[in-house]
Formats: C-alpha cells, sequence, structure tokens
C-alpha cells in the first residue's frame, strides 16, 4: 500500500463574521496518498473549495482552521508562516479556481513564470528564461513561444490555465490542489483541461486533490472520490464504488440529477449555512430518512473500502 | 467602517449646527465686541477674561473668531449656491442638447479646469480688489466647473432612460422636462458634492484672506487673522493657534458630512472626492 | 497609441488658445486705464500728462480694438515676449525665467516627500488592516487632507524654527530651507496619497492573483511589494497628476510664506503691485504647467498599465 502523503484529522474551519461565527466545514477526516488522485465533490457552497485552501492556509483573515493536517508527518497548522511559505509552490501547489484573475495583469505571462522557476529551482535569469519557455511549451503553449512577453489580459482562459498549470509545478510539489478547473467550461474546453490535469499527474508523479463539482470530471481522472454536503465528507471510497454504487443518499441524488441517469433532481435546496444541526446533515432532503437521524451524530461506518456517514447505508443498497 | 463613517457625518452635521448657531447668536454669545481696541491690553495669552487672548490692539480673539463664523459661512454657503447653479444650468443645458452646444460649453469648462483653481481665484481676487463679494465673484468663477461636468454625466445617462421619451410624446417642452424630470434625478450628486464644496470653499477663502486678499482689514476674518498674527509667532502664538483650528475644524465638519452623504445617499460614488 | 498622443495634443492646442483668451480677457475685464498705469511705471506719478497718457496709448497699442490686440499680443507671447514689468522695467521673461528652478525644485522635493511618507503608510495600513496601525495611518491621512497649507506652515515655524531651531523660518539656497517648505507642501499630497494607496492595497489584496501568488510560495514581501504594490499604485498616478496642479496652487502661499523665491512668490507679489504684465504672464504659465502636467500623467498611465497600452495601440 502507498505511504500517505497528506492526513487531515478532525479539520473545522470557521469564518468570523459580524454576525458571529458562520461554518464552513466540519471535523473533515481526509487522505491522500503519494501520487493518487482524490476527488472532492460537491454542490457549491458545501465548502469544497474552503478546504483547499485551509490546507495551503490561504484563508481570508477571518477564517480559523482548527484540527490537524499532517503532510509528511508534519502538522501544517502548527507551522510558522516563513515555514509554510516555503511549503507553498514546492510541496503543496495550487492551480487556482478563476483562471482568468489569477494571474498578475501588470506582469507578463514570462514574469511571473520566471519569478516561480527562480524561486524554486534557484536558477539564474537566463536559465529560467530557457525553462520557462520550456515549460510553456510542455504545457501546450508550444507554437506561441512569442507568448513570453505577452500580459495575461492577451491570453485565452484555456491559455491562462495551461500558464497557471505551468506555474503551479514550478517548485515540483508533490501534492496539487485543483479548485474548480473546470468551472465554467463547455465541453471542448472541459476535456482539454482533464487532458492537461492528466498530463501533469502522469508526468510529475504527484498526487492531485481535485476540488469540482462535476462527477463526469471526477470519474475520469480520480482514484478515489470524497463527497462533501453542507460541510461534511459524507462518503470516502474508491471511485469505482462511489460513483458506480454509491452509499450514502446524497450520493445516490448527485448520480441520478445527471442527464444520462434521467435528470431526478434531489428535492428542496442545500440549506446556506447548517448551523447546529444535532444529526445528519441531509435529513430534511433524505428518501431514507429515519426519526433517529436527526437526532444523534452521525458516526462513520466503514462499508468495504468506503467510510460512508449514513445510518441506514449498507452493502448493495441500490437507488 | 460604514457605522464609523455615519458617526462622522453625525459629527460633522452637530459641528456645523453649532457654527450656524454661533454665526446667528455672534453677539449674544462673543464674551466682547470684536472691534473695539483696547491698546493696554493687547497679546495678552489666554486667561479667564480672554480664553483665546487678545490681538495686537487688544482684541478678543474668541469673539472675533465667533464673528468670523459668519463671514465664513456667508462665502462657503454664497459660492457653493451660485457654483451649483451655474453649473446645474450649464451641465443641464450641455447634457440634453449634446451637439456643438455642448461642444461650446464643455471647452470652455476644459479651459476653466486648465487654470490651477487657487491661482485664477487669487487673480481674480487680487484684480477685482478686497471685500467679501469679491471673493464670492473669485471662488465663484473657479467653482463651477465639476458641477457642470458631473451634471452634463448624469444628464446623458438620465435622459437615455425610456420615461424621458415617454414625457416627449405628451408634448412636453425641454425646459419643462429638464426642470420637472431631469433635475430631481440628477440632485443626489450635486448634494453630495455641495457639502463637501462648502469646506473646500472656505478653506480657499481663508487661504485668499491669508494673503492680504479678501474682506477689509477691520474686519473679523479667520484667515486674515492668520496673516497678521503671524508676526506675532513668537510672542503669541494664540494668534496662529486658534484662528486655524477654527478653519480646520469647520472643514473637517463639512468633509465629514460631504463623506456621509455620499456613502448614504450614492454608494457608487465612493471615488467622487478624488475626482 | 500615437493615434491617442495626437488626440490628446490636438485637444491641448485647443485649451491652450482657449486659456490665452481667457488670461487676456481676465487682464483686460481689470479696472483702470492700462495706458495710464504703464505711463505711471514710466514717468511716475508726479510729473504725469494726458499727453504722455495718449502717447503710451498709441504706441502700446492700447487704441486698437480688443482683438487686434488680443493678436498683438499673442504673436509677442509666441515669441517668447511677455511684455516688460510695470514695476521694475525688465523683460518678464527674464524674470519668470529666474524664478522657475526655484518652484521646480520646492515641487519635486514636495512630490518625492509625499511619496516617501505615503507608500509605506499606505501599504502599512492596509497590510496591517484594522489595527491600531492602520487607525493612526487613518486619522493621520484624514488630518493631513484637511489641515490649510497655510496654518500647518505657521504651525511648522513655530515648533521647528521658533522653539527648537532646528530650520531657518524662510529663505532659500541651503538644503536645511528647503525642509519647511516642501513638508508643507507635500503634507496633504501625502495624506491623499497614503489613502489611495490603502484603498487600492486593500483591493488588490483581496485579488485572486495575489491568493495564487502566495499558493506558488512567493514571499509575503515580494507579494506585496512586486504583485500588489505595482498594481496598486497604478491607478493612483493619475490622482498624483492631479495634486500636483493643487501642488502648483500651494506654491503660491507656500512661497509666500517661507520667502521662497519661485513663481508663486512672484505672482503674489505682482497681485500686490498690480504688475499686469507678471500676472499675465504668470497665470499663463501656471495654466501651460497644469496642462501640460495633466497630458503627461495620462501618457504615464497609458504606458504602465499594459492593458490600456495594448488596447489602445490596437485600435
Amino acid at each position: 500500500m502507498a505511504t500517505t502523503l497528506l492526513s487531515i484529522r478532525g479539520l473545522t474551519t470557521v469564518f468570523h463574521c459580524r454576525q458571529g461565527q458562520i461554518e464552513a466545514f466540519n471535523n473533515v477526516d481526509l487522505d491522500i496518498d503519494q501520487g493518487q488522485v482524490l476527488g472532492l465533490i460537491g454542490e457549491t457552497g458545501c465548502g469544497k473549495s474552503v478546504l483547499g485552501m485551509s490546507i495551503l492556509r490561504l484563508l481570508p483573515p477571518n477564517g480559523v482552521s482548527r484540527g490537524q493536517i499532517i503532510y509528511k508527518y508534519r502538522d501544517l497548522l502548527g507551522l510558522s508562516p516563513q515555514v509554510m511559505q516555503r511549503i507553498r509552490g514546492a510541496e503543496i501547489g495550487l492551480l487556482p479556481q478563476n483562471p482568468s484573475a489569477s494571474l498578475n495583469p501588470v506582469l507578463s505571462v514570462g514574469q511571473q513564470l520566471m519569478e516561480g522557476l527562480r524561486l524554486h529551482r534557484m536558477i539564474k535569469k537566463e536559465k529560467a528564461r530557457v525553462a520557462a519557455q520550456t515549460l510553456l511549451g510542455c504545457y501546450g503553449l508550444r507554437g506561441f513561444n512569442n507568448r513570453y512577453d505577452e500580459y495575461p489580459h492577451q491570453l485565452s482562459g484555456g491559455m491562462k490555465q495551461r500558464v497557471l498549470a505551468a506555474l503551479s509545478i514550478t517548485g515540483k510539489p508533490s501534492l496539487l490542489i485543483a479548485d474548480e478547473p473546470t468551472k465554467g467550461l463547455d465541453g471542448v474546453a472541459r476535456n482539454q483541461v482533464v487532458a492537461l490535469l492528466r498530463q501533469l499527474t502522469r508526468e510529475t508523479k504527484m498526487a492531485l486533490l481535485l476540488i469540482t463539482h462535476d462527477l463526469k470530471v471526477a470519474a475520469n481522472l480520480c482514484d478515489q472520490i470524497a463527497v462533501m454536503y453542507c460541510g461534511e465528507i459524507v462518503e470516502n471510497g474508491p471511485v469505482g464504488k462511489v460513483l458506480v454504487s454509491p452509499l450514502h443518499p446524497y450520493t445516490q441524488g448527485l448520480l441520478a440529477s445527471l442527464p444520462e441517469n434521467g435528470l431526478h433532481p434531489i428535492p428542496d435546496y442545500s440549506p446556506g449555512v447548517p448551523g447546529d444541526i444535532q444529526g445528519c446533515r441531509f435529513y430534511p432532503r433524505c428518501r431514507y430518512r429515519q426519526d433517529k437521524c436527526s437526532c444523534q451524530t452521525i458516526k462513520n461506518k466503514r462499508i468495504n473500502e468506503t467510510y460512508v456517514r449514513c445510518l441506514s447505508a449498507s452493502e448493495g443498497r441500490e437507488n | 467602517m460604514c457605522i464609523l463613517e455615519n458617526k462622522l457625518a453625525f459629527a460633522g452635521m452637530v459641528i456645523i449646527a453649532m457654527l450656524v448657531i454661533l454665526a446667528l447668536f455672534a453677539p449674544l454669545l462673543a464674551p466682547h465686541d470684536p472691534y473695539v481696541q483696547s491698546l493696554g491690553q493687547s497679546l495678552i495669552g489666554p486667561c479667564r477674561d480672554y480664553p483665546f487672548g487678545t490681538d495686537e490692539f487688544g482684541r478678543c480673539v474668541l469673539s472675533r473668531i465667533i464673528y468670523g463664523t459668519r463671514i465664513s459661512l456667508v462665502i462657503g454657503l454664497g459660492v457653493t449656491t451660485m457654483s451649483t447653479i451655474i453649473g446645474v444650468v450649464l451641465g443641464m443645458v450641455a447634457g440634453f442638447h449634446n451637439g456643438r452646444l455642448d461642444e461650446i460649453i464643455m471647452r470652455v469648462v476644459d479651459v476653466f479646469l486648465a487654470f490651477p483653481g487657487l491661482i485664477l481665484a487669487l487673480v481674480v481676487a487680487g484684480l477685482l480688489g478686497p471685500g467679501t463679494l469679491n471673493v464670492v465673484i473669485a471662488l465663484t468663477v473657479v467653482g463651477w466647473m465639476g458641477y457642470a461636468r458631473v451634471i452634463r454625466g448624469a444628464v446623458l445617462a438620465e435622459k437615455e432612460k425610456e420615461y424621458i421619451g415617454a414625457v416627449q410624446t405628451f408634448g412636453a417642452g425641454d425646459c419643462y422636462i429638464m426642470l420637472r424630470h431631469l433635475l430631481p434625478n440628477v440632485m443626489t450628486p450635486i448634494v453630495v458634492m455641495a457639502s463637501a464644496g462648502v469646506g473646500y470653499v472656505i478653506l480657499a477663502a481663508a487661504g485668499l484672506s491669508f494673503l492680504g486678499l479678501g474682506a477689509e482689514p477691520p474686519a473679523p476674518v479667520w484667515g486674515a487673522m492668520l496673516n497678521y498674527g503671524k508676526a506675532y509667532l513668537q510672542s503669541a502664538p494664540h494668534l496662529t493657534i486658534f484662528p486655524g483650528l477654527a478653519i480646520m475644524i469647520t472643514v473637517l465638519a463639512f468633509n465629514f458630512l460631504g463623506d456621509g452623504l455620499r456613502d448614504q445617499l450614492d454608494p457608487r460614488m465612493k471615488n467622487l472626492h478624488f475626482r | 497609441m500615437a493615434h491617442y498622443i495626437l488626440k490628446r495634443s490636438g485637444l491641448l492646442i485647443i485649451v491652450v488658445f482657449g486659456v490665452t483668451i481667457a488670461t487676456f480677457v481676465l487682464m483686460n475685464m481689470a479696472p483702470g486705464d492700462q495706458a495710464e498705469m504703464v505711463a505711471i511705471a514710466r514717468y511716475g506719478l508726479e510729473n504725469l500728462t494726458a499727453d504722455e497718457i495718449e502717447n503710451i496709448r498709441i504706441s502700446e497699442g492700447l487704441d486698437a480694438p480688443v482683438w487686434v490686440q488680443y493678436f498683438h499680443w499673442l504673436s509677442h507671447i509666441a515669441q517668447g515676449d511677455f511684455g516688460h514689468s510695470l514695476v521694475t522695467g525688465d523683460p518678464v521673461s527674464q524674470e519668470i525665467i529666474a524664478r522657475i528652478p526655484a518652484t521646480l525644485l520646492l515641487s519635486i522635493t514636495s512630490l518625492v516627500f509625499s511619496l516617501l511618507i505615503a507608500i509605506p503608510a499606505g501599504v502599512i495600513s492596509a497590510v496591517k488592516h484594522n489595527s491600531f496601525v492602520d487607525h493612526g495611518v487613518r486619522i493621520g491621512a484624514m488630518l493631513g487632507a484637511t489641515i490649510p497649507n497655510f496654518w500647518l506652515a505657521l504651525l511648522l515655524i513655530l515648533l521647528f524654527s521658533v522653539t527648537w531651531d532646528w530650520f531657518p523660518v524662510f529663505g532659500y539656497g541651503t538644503a536645511s530651507h528647503i525642509v519647511l517648505p516642501a513638508v508643507t507642501l507635500g503634507a496633504g499630497m501625502a495624506a491623499v496619497t497614503t489613502r489611495l494607496i490603502r484603498a487600492g492595497m486593500l483591493e488588490v489584496l483581496k485579488q485572486d492573483y495575489i491568493i495564487s501568488a502566495r499558493a506558488h510560495g512567493i514571499s509575503e514581501k515580494r507579494v506585496i511589494f512586486r504583485h500588489a504594490l505595482k498594481n496598486a499604485f497604478i491607478p493612483v498616478i493619475t490622482v498624483i497628476g492631479m495634486q500636483l496642479g493643487h501642488l502648483l496652487e500651494g506654491t503660491v502661499i507656500v512661497e509666500s510664506i517661507f520667502a521662497w523665491p519661485g513663481l508663486g512668490k512672484l505672482l503674489v507679489d505682482s497681485i500686490y503691485a498690480r504688475d499686469y504684465a507678471v500676472i499675465q504672464a504668470c497665470v499663463l504659465l501656471f495654466a501651460v504647467f497644469f496642462v501640460l502636467i495633466n497630458l503627461l500623467v495620462d501618457l504615464l498611465y497609458v504606458i504602465l498599465d499594459p492593458r490600456i497600452r495594448y488596447d489602445r495601440g490596437a485600435g
């Protein structure tokens, strides 16, 4: 069995606002092995992007995380800001959520790439320039060597994402967090991103935490799937199990709502802020709910290789 | 942030109300006659009889500052009113009849804006000679362009809206449309600009009178008091400190009010005071 | 880009032409008979005769229609001839050229001073948002932006010249002479620039590309000074340009207080002396400076912001 690269235990992140605390997610446990592709899926607003930023410790100033994030035997939450800064980019990289806004508009593409290269690889300016051009070439900007001196606003969204992908691996990280890389893309562009991510993981052997709401992209790329609902991981298991024979009613609902499965939406809407719900957070929308679901803390249950947070989940239950 | 600024706006309003009361009831509130000289008591520091001390002619500085609010407020409000009227008329005409008339008016605005405001005011006031009215004229000459620009922009945006077309189909005249429909809809930025503008006018007027281009000497004008006081900086610093404080507090109060109104009435204009 | 410069320059010529008309009209509206004033300046008040006034009226072309006088005057200033001072009788252009270096020195020193204050203060204030330092900077900026410069000048003199005797009260020549005038003139500008940099930095620090830069492991110092400050500074440049105009205004008062031998003091002295020829030339010069600064700032903005640079170039 592969060694565990990142191990999250009991991680809770809250935001302090004028109205009090708002919980982004609660008591999350998650493991990523070396070279593994883990898909974190869930609806918009369930807290999955915040989880990614919590790992990098790049929350807005009012966000606070509790718990443990063990990366290569070190708890990231206990590190000094200086040490954490050295981890970012070199150990854990980020492919940011919004490519069109994630490149600095007043620095040229080449300047930004070179900055990353010189920082992480300790090489001279001239060598960095060559390396940057090589990187751009590797990631689909081959025919565009002159793009080097261009500014982000001159590139298309897809090109920006490629530049960001190149940028995110300049430090050769062991783990890459890709935050909603296919958000808002059409089919063709989405396939290109999937191919790009596959190229990245295959060439560099790094682990990938793929945060997405797109089940098809997740099915395409991932080894392991974690499903998040309302700030909790409700199901976590191998892709072949979770997306083929889901155990949690929410995962089942997600799959049923896909067009090819007949577009059956889950009734009602996801509650914005769960507050202090005692029992199962999916209870109000669940088809299988029982009275006991709403009054006790639901523990993770292990069924084969899958962990599921549901009282009624059992092997073989299908929708 | 928002709460803090509204607090400041409230503080500004309270200070302005106090200034207005001082101006209206100056004869009752001032401890001494601001004009009466008593040379035996010149250049006394702050004491019980003269809380802000006396000037080189033995006149009570506090009383002169209290009477000075009258002149400052009259100039501030007078100039702002006149600038607003000129700006609104020209801005509305330019925005409504865009075309050659608009082009001419806006070029005139450009030419006036090409002069650094205080320098033009200084020259106009200098050429016209001393007197409060001349200060008002000089500051109006340099103060109306901002209003005209803002109004023109607002009118241009407003007249594209459908209701103006609808009113025109009823056969309403241009003047009627401008006064009855356009003016009320472009008032917000004007109110915001004008309330901060009063502060700037008072500041500029103080600058002019500091340079000796304001009201005639015996009048209790804040800027002029500073000008005469500077000769006694060493022996009587109170002549410099108190009139300056009065100017600064007044300007701050109108700025607070302007900022508060801007945030309340139109958050989109956040950057207005930068322009 | 070239197209843009051309358009701006065309507008500039129209405005400068308008400025000459406005200046000329202003001077002609001034009360008093110009021929009489020239005569008084030339021969003194005692031995003045009506004939001499009439002679001057004819020799100076003051009997011609106003528009002829205007074009006459315009053709002279186009050749750099601003006439003669009514007070000293010297050519105005000489007098003005002699004064330009002092004003330039003072303005540039003030500008540098204001930036030396504003950039660190604005950055610290934004980075330590809502902290004790931030509140201090904000209050300081608020006071700095509203304090009348003539009062600030007097307070500085009171403190640093009268009480402590660190700097001379007025004069020109040594480095210590420039400190108080430059601080006075730069304070207001520093306050406004601080506010803008703070607001800009707060806005920029929230942007995705800053989070992205941090995620790539770039040090906080580099994130702030290379990635954030450059973005925050571009819009500030326009305002600095407009502030330079106010700086010009400020020179009038500050130079008068500190007896700084620049254009501002020359203008005020000429107004006291009713030296119309000098007033006219000063006003014209200030306006042209003002317009040119605005043009330069616009161009600088275009050069600094890659988005505008290329969009304009393409279109």
